[in-house]
């Protein structure tokens, strides 16, 4: 069975010019593999600057993509904005980071959730797509009296149920999340997080979750990339990453994650911030922040490879010696 | 680092609520009672008991709004003219907020320093990082020319920042934000504080720089002895650094207690509630427990624990009476009614008591 999102060697570049005139090409996105199943969870970490929220918009051809080929349900996916993509973005469905910036402050909640299906000429008249409306109110947890209430009425975690459900009315089988908790507080991440899995389990849509904070995704993902600099450097299964991560970054990463009680000992500290993307390094190109560095790596760019369990690592000192586990 | 005295009896309220100086000495900042409002509306800081001892690491976490930073700026006479405090901010046994501002200007900067979460916005934008460091140096060491501009490269080699010289003639914008807020660290310890403020010092940065942001500080204190008020929404960065953590929940005090026995026995239902609603890396995946509801606002706050209305624990009482910071272990306390009654979390689970387990968000 093919892959409900099928992503082969995406790529995405600007032209800019650097302080003195200089024209230079910032590669943010550059040869990105992977697949989705359906009713599944693919999770993208990386900071910022590493291209995870612009392989998103490329993905849902919202950005066109210099190189490469998405396909989604089998049929390619362009950024043309024709009726075959609009067609195609009625099953595949965006949630922001910022509800606040993501509904239109002007217009009460209940309308902009009734908008998608009138946009896609859905339901056949206004109170169908009513009730449609609020039956989603009900499914993200809304309360039917807050169907009139403007965004700035409603606290954050409302507003992100109000995102939800828009993005949902649709019956997508594809939501591109981008960062959808990182702008709430501990207790309402929480509520969303579980809200996101029921939703999933209750309407079986993949998710491709895109997000900077590891414990969240492990939460949520199936399997998990990592994007540093604008390539996956390391894919598999979140608890086998995040427990023995094979590649030096999500070492470091995994590192990072500041976990009370634990103690500085074996904790790796990076140097230096990470390299501009137009002045990626030769080689790897994580290779000038690499504890583990070697001649080959300022060479050589290592290809995302099969490690001996499954997982796809891209550095040349994977199979050769693997990263200890994460202390 | 610091050893408990002997306990020293509340003065206020009719609960027999008990006050741990963190040190065998006078502690180095206190807070006694503290309120904030700001322009004449209810409090949002309301009533904070709170010292902290010489050298010690002291973590203040909660939710946004709960005016965990609004407590800090407020006690450094930071929120300008629409503020007003009631209660004591003592340094070293002396009320500050009294002080005139050409005092208070002298204690901020000097005695406490502060860094925020954005570091570009913290600095001036049209004066080279140079500059805005001897300045300090002036200011507070009354240091200038050679000597200033020594302990400038100094400061700037110290807080890991290569290239002194080059790098003093240059402007904020031509730094990262994880360089920022080095350099932010590094005017902080110009004028040789007693105590740094640190106000979400990691919130806006990268996993890997939060990470070296947080050592360069462990390794400052280690070397200065400094005291660091670490204000952040993320338990972890808290724990990562810090000897005590005191939680906030709608603009009070719920819990304190010496960072392992927070983490690991909270007694407050907030405490183990936010506890129970994190996502872990590691252990098992298991279904999150959120916190039902959310912070009220502060208009909104009824006559009694804050909490109540979200809280799996509470009774009748909690919505009438307000509870005061009482022992509930050696040197741990917790603002809770109910604390007698609730069974204690087994020790060593991070986990929430079981009566938080029941609610959850309707599917």
């Amino acid at each position: 069975m093919t892959p409900l999102l099928e992503v082969r060697d995406l790529a995405r570049e600007y032209p800019v010019s650097t302080t003195g005139g200089v024209r230079r090409i910032l590669h943010a996105v550059d040869g990105v593999n992977f697949s989705l199943e359906r009713g599944r969870t693919l999770g993208i970490v990386g900071e910022s600057g590493c291209g995870k929220s612009t392989t998103a918009k490329l993905t849902l051809g919202l950005l066109p993509a210099t190189r490469g080929q998405i396909s989604f349900e089998g049929a390619p996916v362009t950024a043309l904005r024709d009726r075959h993509w609009r067609t195609l973005r009625r099953r595949m469905q965006m949630a922001h980071q910022d509800p606040l910036a993501a509904l239109d402050r002007r217009l009460p909640v209940g309308p902009q959730v009734v908008e998608p299906l009138a946009i896609h000429r859905l339901e056949d008249n206004e109170t169908m797509r009513r009730q449609k409306a609020l039956a989603l109110f009900e499914a993200v947890g809304l309360r039917p009296d807050l169907f009139e209430r403007y965004p700035h009425e409603l606290s954050g975690g409302q507003r992100q149920r109000v995102v939800l459900a828009r993005a949902l009315v649709l019956d997508p089988v594809l939501l591109v999340c981008d960062e959808p908790i990182s702008a709430l507080d501990v207790s309402v991440a929480a509520q969303v997080i579980n809200l996101m899995q029921d939703l999933q389990a209750r309407f079986g849509m993949a998710y491709l979750f895109i997000s900077h904070d590891l414990k969240v995704v492990r939460q949520i993902a199936d399997e998990v990339a990592v994007m540093y600099l604008g390539r996956i450097v390391e894919q598999g299964p979140p608890d086998a990453l995040f427990h023995a991560p094979a590649h030096p970054y999500t070492e470091a990463l995994v590192s990072a994650v500041p976990t009370p009680l634990r103690g500085t000992q074996g904790r790796i500290i990076l140097k230096g911030d990470p390299p501009n993307p137009v002045d990626r390094p030769q080689g790897c190109a994580f290779h000038p922040r690499c504890p583990r560095a070697v001649a080959r790596c300022r060479e050589e760019v290592p290809a995302l490879k099969a490690a001996t369990d499954g997982r796809l690592v891209a550095c040349h000192l994977a199979s050769a010696a693997p990263a200890a586990a994460a202390a | 680092m610091q050893t408990p005295s002997a306990p020293t009896l509340d003065w206020r309220g009719g609960s027999a609520s008990l006050l741990v100086a963190a040190s065998a000495k006078a502690p180095l900042l206190r807070l006694n009672d503290f309120t904030v409002s700001l322009r004449g509306e209810v409090p949002v800081v309301r009533g904070i008991d709170l010292s902290l001892g010489r050298g010690e690491a002291l973590g203040i976490v909660g939710e946004s709004g709960c005016g965990k930073s609004l407590t800090w700026l407020a006690a450094l006479s930071l929120l300008g003219q629409g503020m007003t405090t009631s209660g004591e901010v003592l340094l070293d046994g002396r009320d500050i907020t009294r002080l005139s501002e050409r005092d208070m200007t002298r204690i901020r900067g000097g005695r406490i320093a502060l860094i925020f979460q954005d570091p570009s916005s913290a600095l001036n934008p049209v004066q080279r990082i140079g500059t805005q460091l001897k300045e300090v140096l002036r200011l507070h060491r009354g240091l200038r020319g050679g000597q200033a501009q020594r302990e400038a490269l100094r400061l700037l080699d110290r807080v890991g920042i290569a290239d002194g010289p080059r790098r003093l003639q240059q402007y904020s914008h031509e730094f990262s934000g994880g360089m920022n807020q080095r350099v932010m660290i590094a005017l902080a310890l110009a004028g040789e504080p007693d105590v740094l403020v640190a106000d979400e010092p990691t919130t806006a940065l990268d996993a890997t720089i939060q990470a070296q942001i947080l050592d360069l500080i462990r390794d400052i204190r280690r070397e200065t002895g400094m005291a660091l008020i670490l204000i952040s929404h993320d338990i972890g960065v808290v724990g990562d650094l810090c000897d005590r953590i005191a939680v906030m929940y709608a603009g009070r005090i719920v819990e304190t207690a010496a960072t392992r026995d927070l983490l690991t026995r909270p007694r407050h239902p907030y405490t183990q509630g936010l506890l129970a609603a994190l996502p872990v890396l590691e252990g098992p995946r298991r279904r999150l427990t959120p916190i039902p509801g959310t912070v009220p606002a502060p208009a909104a706050i009824s006559a009694g624990c804050a909490f109540a209305p979200r809280c799996p624990a509470a009774a009748e009482q909690c919505g009438r009476e307000l509870p005061g910071l009482v022992l509930a272990a050696q040197d741990q306390r917790a603002a809770c009614l109910r604390l007698g009654e609730l069974p204690l979390p087994g020790s060593g689970s991070i986990d929430a008591a079981p009566a938080l387990r029941q609610m959850e968000v309707p599917a």
